[in-house]
């Protein structure tokens, strides 16, 4: 497979990701033998320092599988990992325990991601005690500060704060050991609207007074076009996409796509909602060739039986055999 | 008009959920109920359609005229016929209008032998008919399979093809697409908003989304904490939000060319119904304009410019109308 270089985005990568796959089994059981399918295939990425990548996808894309992989929760069946330019594709142990300290992750979730039986403060002492060392004097009163909640609330417990507040705490808890890198996944899905711009607006605090570095996974463009400096497009476990400048118009016809599907609240913009037809397929049968061919308005015949090399683009890099030409 | 509801109030023992609210949607026309969460839109919604009984809602005041008759005053069994015939109620989760243990085609099936008395055979020729027009691709196979077998966008065009099985008026969608991917949640809205224009029949989308009033609604009725904070035609809401509430719940959603940190998103969160004042703008504890009088006296509801609004402070009121292209 031809393979356009990952830009080194900038002097400082913080991470690289190169030629990262995760295949999981699935099923297989009495006479039904087990199935695999590949959630991220051969995935480069690198994040510079400052940088606030964005990884955009519809469910089953492997967004949630990047994120998991970036964050060494789970192993990668082949590629590597570096951070700061260290390979940590497989350190464990000791190491691994000080690159949790740099690398913190806020999950979707934030009821499943906060145990019911611990107020705030324990929750927010956690990732201290875990490592056997001594919470600094201050330091959970100085996290509700800085994400926003009044200190009174080191006592609550989660059944007692609201989505929002939930995620304030989510959001607090991965700055307790003031890491380098934060892997959001899709941390405002389940709120309103008008809690996710409040934490949208918060993040986008921290990061200009803590030099945060963010890799945020979300299934909504809008949003990422939005809050991202960067933009990263996968399909069914493959980038699709990556637009250097996130108002940049989009040369893959997924990337399009999903622009077309996304409803601005301008009802004189009516025109621009184009549904596209179809659903994403099963991963466990993919089709030969270019995964979106069965969707894809552009499609030509040998986008169905070769797989599309990854190519530079004015705005970023593509893999199609027909881009939109900007 | 298909659907009058004047001053409806509604209680749940001591707490007072819906205060004075009126809407109306006619045939052919989809109306918009939004709102952040606890704003009252699913209450309203089971209100219409009876089923708040179930939970112990009792309607207080007021009037839901549908088709001339008023429902509100209508024993349970007149409104069962009602419900599921006339008027059909779709909610976030398909399941809970499928039965798991049946097939696809049986189910619509019987939809339409229930209330239009068809043979099996004719029964099913429709099913496939109403089913090949929600573009489900092999229409026949797909009547043949049980819900876990489809996705989760198929499972709700399904439930959509039961309410034109049964020919509905009125159709009520609460959160219909909150748990689909975005390109399937375009479709669907999209679907919706077709069928409307084609069968002449009304639609009551409940939303918490701005960015789907505005692509697909005629008319918008806002609700915070139980009461209409703002209605009117959707076009005339977005060129000049009058109400605080309104504007703010737009500028929740990123849009095209939108600066940075323009996305503040709403301070504070929804009171919960234990909280509301009588006496008072419910929003005031989140309102920028907000002042002593907000805070003793109710908002009276004023009609200006084609709007209905309940504010003491406006914001101004645009000159001229602008033309929207349909
Ligand atoms: N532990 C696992 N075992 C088997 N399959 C898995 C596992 N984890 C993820 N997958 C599969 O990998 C694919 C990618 O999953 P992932 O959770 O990364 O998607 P996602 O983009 O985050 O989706 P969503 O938007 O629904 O959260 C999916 O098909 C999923 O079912
Ligand atoms: S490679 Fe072909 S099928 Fe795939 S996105 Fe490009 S044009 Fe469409
Ligand atoms: S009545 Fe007062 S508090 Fe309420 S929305 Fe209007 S200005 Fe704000
Ligand atoms: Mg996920």
């Amino acid at each position: 497979m031809t393979k356009a270089a990952e830009p080194s985005a900038g002097a400082d990568p913080i991470l690289a990701l190169s030629g990262l796959t995760r295949r999981f089994q699935s099923g297989g059981g009495f006479l039904r033998p087990a199935r695999s399918m590949t959630a991220v295939r051969d995935l480069d990425l690198t994040v510079a320092r400052g940088d606030c990548v964005g990884v955009v996808g519809e469910s089953g894309c492997g967004k949630s599988t990047l994120a998991r992989l970036a964050m060494r929760l789970i192993e990668p069946s082949a590629g590597r990992i570096l951070f700061e330019g260290a390979d940590v594709t497989h350190i464990r142990g000791r190491r691994l325990r000080a690159l949790r300290k740099k690398l913190q992750m806020v999950f979707q979730d934030p009821y499943a991601s906060l145990d019911p039986r611990y107020t705030v403060r324990d929750c927010l002492e956690e990732p201290f005690r875990a490592l056997g060392e001594k919470v600094p004097a201050g330091r959970v009163e100085q996290l509700l500060d800085q994400v926003g909640l009044p200190r009174a609330f080191a006592g609550n417990y989660p059944h007692q704060m609201s989505g929002g507040q939930r995620q304030r705490v989510g959001i607090a808890r991965a700055l307790a050991y003031r890491p380098d890198l934060i892997v959001l996944d899709e941390p405002t899905a389940s709120l309103d609207v008008s809690i996710q711009a409040q934490i949208i607006a918060l993040l986008q605090d921290l990061q200009r007074q803590h030099g945060l570095t963010y890799l945020f996974i979300s299934h909504d463009l809008g949003l990422v076009r939005y809050f991202c400096s960067r933009i990263v497009v996968m399909y069914l476990g493959s980038v699709v996409e990556v637009l250097e400048d996130p108002q940049a118009a989009p040369a893959h016809p997924y990337t399009a796509a999903l622009m077309a599907s996304s409803f601005t609240p301008d009802p004189t913009a009516r025109a621009t909602i184009a549904p596209m037809e179809g659903e994403i397929p099963s991963p466990f049968a993919l089709p030969p060739g270019c995964p979106f061919a069965p969707r894809c308005p552009r499609a030509l015949d040998r986008c169905r039986s070769a797989y599309p090399p990854t190519v530079p683009t004015a705005r970023g890099r593509v893999a199609c055999f027909n881009p939109i030409e900007a | 008009m298909l659907l009058e509801v004047k001053d409806l109030s509604l209680s749940i023992g001591i707490l007072r959920l819906l205060d004075r609210v009126s809407f109306a949607v006619d045939r052919g026309q989809v109306l918009g109920l939004v709102g952040e969460s606890g704003s009252g839109k699913s209450l309203t919604a089971l209100a219409l359609t009876g089923l708040v009984r179930r939970i112990g809602g009792v309607v207080t005041g007021g009037v839901i005229l549908f088709d001339g008759q008023d429902l509100a005053g209508l024993p349970e069994p007149a409104l069962r016929r009602l419900r599921g015939k006339r008027i059909a109620f779709i909610t976030q989760n398909p399941m809970s209008a499928l039965d798991a243990l049946k097939t696809i085609g049986d189910q619509v099936d019987q939809v339409a032998r229930l209330h239009l008395g068809l043979s099996r055979r004719a029964a099913r020729a429709r099913t496939v008919e109403i089913l090949t027009r929600l573009r489900i691709p092999d229409a026949a196979q797909v009547a043949r399979a049980y819900p876990h077998q489809l996705s989760g966008g198929m499972k709700q065009r399904v439930v959509i093809a039961m309410a034109l099985a049964a020919d509905a008026e009125l159709i009520i969608a609460d959160e219909p697409t909150t748990a689909l991917d975005v390109t399937v949640q375009a479709q669907i809205v999209m679907i919706l908003a077709d069928l409307v224009r084609q069968r002449q029949i009304g639609l009551i989308l409940i939303t918490h989304d701005m960015g789907v009033v505005a692509q697909i609604c005629d008319l918008v009725c806002v609700l915070y904490a139980g009461r209409v904070a703002e209605s009117g035609p959707v076009e005339t809401l977005f060129a000049a939000p009058r109400h605080p509430y309104s504007a703010a719940l737009i500028g929740c959603i990123p849009r095209e060319g939108m600066a940075p940190g323009a996305l503040k998103g709403i301070p504070g969160g929804v009171p919960s119904a234990a909280a509301y004042g009588d006496a008072c703008c419910r929003f005031a504890e989140r309102c920028p304009r907000a002042d002593a009088l907000c805070r003793r006296t109710r908002p009276p509801e004023r009609i200006e410019g084609g709007m209905t609004v309940a504010c003491h402070h406006p914001l101004p009121l645009l000159s001229a109308a602008p033309e929207v292209a349909r």
